[in-house]
This record gives structure tokens, sequence and C-alpha cells, in this order.
């Protein structure tokens, strides 16, 4: 599910940024108010456990086909959803440096699909509700699968969102959205059942471990007003990204103005039109989520290629001559 | 090689990479990491018709690969994660997007050209990435996140699970190996064996963190990582990296002038038009 760079614009990797850099925030807020300095190595150790224990495949049962672990329900079952979500960071920062899954740019996006709703969603709304009055094995097992499909189905929603909000393909969204979620469901489904698997394994041989046990429990079931803010906050993200992929199809009124004057956008003429008009274009960053001018290079192909080499055989020359002077210099030193 | 193999090497050889002494290597880590966000934001920024303009970006991996002395190589063989995904997207383009663009009289098929900016925005962000990856060690990225005042306690924990990937890669791929020599034929591992077979690893892994966290606060660790100079810089080093040095900025004005000019004019085509001119 990690997203590459060139599936995203700038606009949409700025709004995501910003989400989980808020998301983040409130983590290291939480984490530093425990003031607990042995959770840093813990958690630095459980990232590298995560990260490794991914490479471990887990056959499919009737396909001959294998999967991984995704790991975010299970951090945030054992270190809590906080420190759990600042670890899953962690391990994306280290995937997408390291072994180039998922981009440097889209890491806002990564971090949202995969921790957010992971550590979040799956610990908060699921596992620390369904935990609050004892835990055992049965229950251990069901919020780890009914965590990891839920969790997993709006991870994948999301990328759906912001491809689509992107524009980067001219996929339709439904039919996008029939080829995403299934198939995540699926996933979700065996992944939740390993997870619960190793967390009935902890639960037996060291209780103590888990988030929301007896003895490290937080007081208090999930509140309603709590649950109610949390579902807000999902409701005003989800909305704010619906509201990025609607902009590119005609609203309400565009739609309206085409049935009647058959088009979105009406003519208008005089001096304060022309005025204003001048003033949006100079202000205006990024029209279309893109820069100024790139249409205008269209029909062009074949200065482009002989330019494309040309600069390419430049940059090699340079490049050498830096290179062998560099050399020099570092010979007289 | 099997996958945890892949991963080991993979880590060694960017480690071994960073550690070079070059003068690339040698440039602040905040400078190459601001370079290097300006130039993906350049490219995932240009339309998705304009192919001659994105192809002028190459200009940045291919004057940092040669001037590092990297391997495309090596970085090629990191796009098999992403470029599956990439293809997936981009397949379906010239299906749904049937519209023709006109280029020097010749009709193109305008998805096919969205296609191609979309697998070469990919291929190019990679190699950017990679670029950054293997001149600049993890220690000196946190040490330029840190100036970007990301918070201490994230980036702790990042250089923690850098520093513990190996060893976790290591225990895995020998835990693994013992399972599958018992189990020959089977790919991966049955879902009954995952609970104390990942289980037993995870309760290792808590217990480690324990003595992890023990040694450190005997060797004074007080939630702070102090980074280390690197060998065979001993005037600088990361720790000395916090003065800004002409070259530095001189490498960052250039590159950002380079990165914006390309973006906002359509140099490769102005510059073919004057080759074809000439010639």
């Amino acid at each position: 599910m990690h997203m590459a760079d060139s599936m995203i614009v700038p606009a949409v990797a700025g709004t995501m940024y910003a989400c989980s850099a808020a998301a983040a925030g409130v983590s290291v807020y939480k984490v530093r108010k425990e003031n607990d300095p042995k959770k840093v190595p813990v958690m630095g150790v459980m990232g590298a456990f995560v990260f490794a224990a991914q490479m471990i495949n887990f056959t499919i049962p009737g396909t001959g086909s294998s999967g991984h672990l995704c790991g975010g329900m299970m951090l945030s079952a054992l270190l809590g959803p906080y420190a759990g979500f600042l670890t899953m960071i962690g391990v994306l920062l280290i995937q997408c440096l390291l072994f180039a899954d998922g981009g440097l740019l889209a890491l806002g996006c990564n971090i949202w699909n995969m921790a957010f709703y992971g550590c979040f969603i799956g610990a908060l709304l699921i596992w620390k509700p369904m935990m609050s009055r004892g835990m055992n094995k049965a229950k251990i097992m069901g919020a780890s699968v009914l965590g990891c499909i839920l969790t997993l189905q709006l991870g994948a929603f999301s990328v759906t969102l912001e491809t689509l909000a992107s524009g980067v393909s001219e996929l339709p969204f439904l039919t996008f959205l029939a080829a995403m979620q299934p198939i995540h469901l699926a996933i979700g489904l065996v992944e939740g059942l390993i997870t619960g698997a190793v967390l009935s394994f902890v639960h037996e041989a060291r209780p103590e471990l888990l988030f929301c046990s007896k003895s490290g429990a937080e007081e208090g079931r999930f509140s309603f007003r709590q649950t109610l803010g949390s579902l807000a906050a999902v409701a005003v993200v989800i909305g704010g990204l619906l509201s990025l992929l609607a902009s590119s199809y005609p609203d309400g009124l565009e739609w309206s103005m085409e049935k009647v004057a058959g088009t979105a956008e009406l003519e208008a003429t005089g001096q304060v039109y022309s005025t204003f008009a001048s003033i949006q274009e100079a202000t205006s960053l990024l029209p279309d989520y893109a820069f100024r001018g790139s249409e205008s290079l269209l029909g062009t192909s074949v200065s482009g290629i002989v330019g494309v080499a040309v600069v390419a055989a430049l940059c090699f020359l340079i490049c050498h001559i830096f290179k062998f002077f560099g050399k020099k210099q570092s010979v007289h030193e | 090689m099997n996958k945890t193999e892949r991963a080991i090497y993979e880590v060694d050889q960017l480690h071994m990479l960073a550690m070079r002494d070059q003068w690339v290597n040698r440039i602040h880590p905040l400078v190459k990491f601001v370079v290097t966000l300006l130039y993906l934001l350049a490219v995932v920024s240009f339309h998705k018709y304009d192919v001659a303009g994105l192809l002028g970006m190459m200009i940045y991996p291919m004057a940092l690969f040669m001037l590092a002395d990297l391997s495309f190589k090596e970085c090629l063989r990191r796009l098999r994660f992403v470029l599956p995904l990439v293809f997936f997207m981009g397949i379906f383009n010239p299906l749904f997007d049937s519209n023709r663009i006109m280029l020097n009289g010749e009709a193109y098929s305008a998805g096919v050209l969205s296609m191609i900016t979309l697998i070469l925005k990919g291929c190019f962000c990679i190699f950017a990435s990679y670029g950054l990856i293997a001149t600049t060690t993890i220690e000196e990225l946190c040490y330029a996140l840190r100036l970007l005042h990301v918070p201490k306690a994230l980036v702790n924990q990042f250089l923690l699970t850098y520093r513990y990937i190996s060893l976790f890669l290591g225990e895995v791929h020998r835990a693994t190996q013992a399972y599958l020599l018992r189990a020959p034929k089977q790919k991966g591992i049955r879902i009954r064996a995952w609970g104390p077979f990942v289980g037993q690893m995870l309760l290792r892994s808590i217990d480690r963190a324990g003595e992890v966290y023990e040694s450190m606060a005997l060797r004074g660790y007080r939630g702070e990582f102090y980074l280390q100079k690197r060998p065979g810089d001993p005037a600088e080093g990361a720790a000395g990296k916090t003065r800004g040095r002409g070259k530095d900025l001189l490498y960052l004005c250039i590159w950002a002038a380079l990165i914006l000019l390309f973006r906002l004019f359509p140099v490769v085509v102005w510059i073919g038009g004057l080759a074809r001119g000439i010639f």
C-alpha cells in the first residue's frame, strides 16, 4: 500500500504531511507527558522488530502465495497508540529511505494511510473499548481481526482518494475502489489472524506487556465524547480529501450552469473583470495543482528530445571536468 | 539471495556508500535534504503530458550519480517496490484517456504520454532519494531533521530503529532459515506457527530493549543523542557541520537555481531548437 512520489501532486502531499504532522505532534506531546525515558529505546527496538518481522512471509492457505505483516495494529497493542504511531513513522521512514518502498514526498500520505488508522483508529476505537472490561484470547483475536480489516480498508480508501485528488491516473473512482478494497479485505483478514495469534501468545506469556492490560490499564472506558470527537476528526479529514477530489469535477452550481447556459464559466468583459483576472493570474502559485506553462510545452517533441540529449551530454561533460579538477586538487593537497 | 539477506545487504551497502570520504558526502546534510525535497516537488508538479520538460529533470540524479560515483544498476534494483504500483496506475491511462494530442504535426495518445510521465516521475524520485541516502549517513540525516525542528522523540526513535535493524534482520534470517530447513518446499511460515514463532522473537526483543535501555543509562543516556564525528574527517564530522560553509551554500544555490530553471522554463526545448538550428 506504499504510495510512490509520482502518484501524488504537491498540494496533496502538503495536505497529508500537515495531517500526519498534527497526529505526530499530539503523539510526541503524549509520549513526553508520560516522561518515561525507558520508552524511547523500547520504541526503537520494537520498530526494528516490526521492520524485521515484515520480512517473514506467511503462507496464504489454498493459494500457494504468501504475504507479510503490516505492524501498525501490533505496535499500538503493545506500546499504545501514541508511542506506536511514532514507532510506525520511524519504520515507514526507513522503508522509504533505505528500501525505496514509498516516496519521501508521499511519506505524509503513507504515514496517514498505514500508521494513523492502525494506531489511532485500531487502538483507540477498537482495541481499547474491547479490552476495557478484561482481556481474553477471543477478544484479542476479535479486536485484531476487526482492527486490521477496518484500518486496511480505511488505508486503501485513502490511497484511492489521494491518487484521484492528484489526478495522475485516469482510472475511474469506482473502478479503482473496486480494485483496492476487496484485495485489502483479504489481506486484512489474514493479517488480523496472525496479529491475533502473536498477541494471544504474548497475552499467555506476558500479559502485562499489552496495552490496556489490568496491570498497566488506563482508568475508565472510552467515553462517548472521546468517540464523538475522534469520529468528527475523521469526518473532517475525509471531508477535506473528498472536497479536494470533488474540486476537479463540476459542482452543483457549475452543473446547473452547464445545463442552463451550455457552459460552466460565463464570459465576463470590462476593465474591472480584466484587472482582477490579471491579479488572480499573477498571484495563483499553482494553477490546476501545477506550475504555469506546462501545457505550452506540448507540440515540441523533436526539440525536446534533441534538447534532452544536449543537456545530458553537457551534464556529463561538466561532471567529468569537475571530477577531474577535484581529483587534481586532492592530489596537490 | 533471499528477502532477508537482500535487506541486510542493502542496509550495509548504503551505510558503506554514505561513509565514503567524497566531497558530495561532505556537503551539509541539511543542504542535501533541502535540495532533494525541492527536486521532488519540482518533478511531481510537472503536467501529466509534459514529457519533454520532465526529461530535463534528469540532470540532478545524473550529476549526483556521476559526482558521487554511485551505481545506477544498484539503484535500479530499488525500483522493484515502486514500479509495479506505478505501472498498475499508469497502464490504465491509455485505456481511459483516449484524447489525441498534436505534437509536431502528428497525433499522439494523451494516455500514453501521461503513462510515460508517471513512470518517469516515479524513477526520478527514487533516483533522487537514493542519491540522498547514499551520500548521507542516517546520523547526519537525523541531525538535519533536528535542525528542521523535528521533535527529538521522533528523531531518536528513528535513529534507534535504524541501529537495531541489522541485528533483528539477522535474527529473523536465522530463525526463518531454521524453520524452512525443517519444512522443505513450503512457501513462508504456516499461520498456525505464527503465534509462537513471532511471539518468541517479540518477547526476546522486549527483553533486549530493557537491556539496551539499562546499558544506555549506564553510559549516561538521559534522553539526548550526541552525533559522532566521522572517521577520517577529524575537523568536520556531522557534529561540526553546524557552521554554515560557503561550499554548502554554493551547492544549494546552484541546484536550487537549476531545478527552478528547468521547472519553470522549457530549457530542454530551447537547447534542442538551438542545436537543430546549428546542425
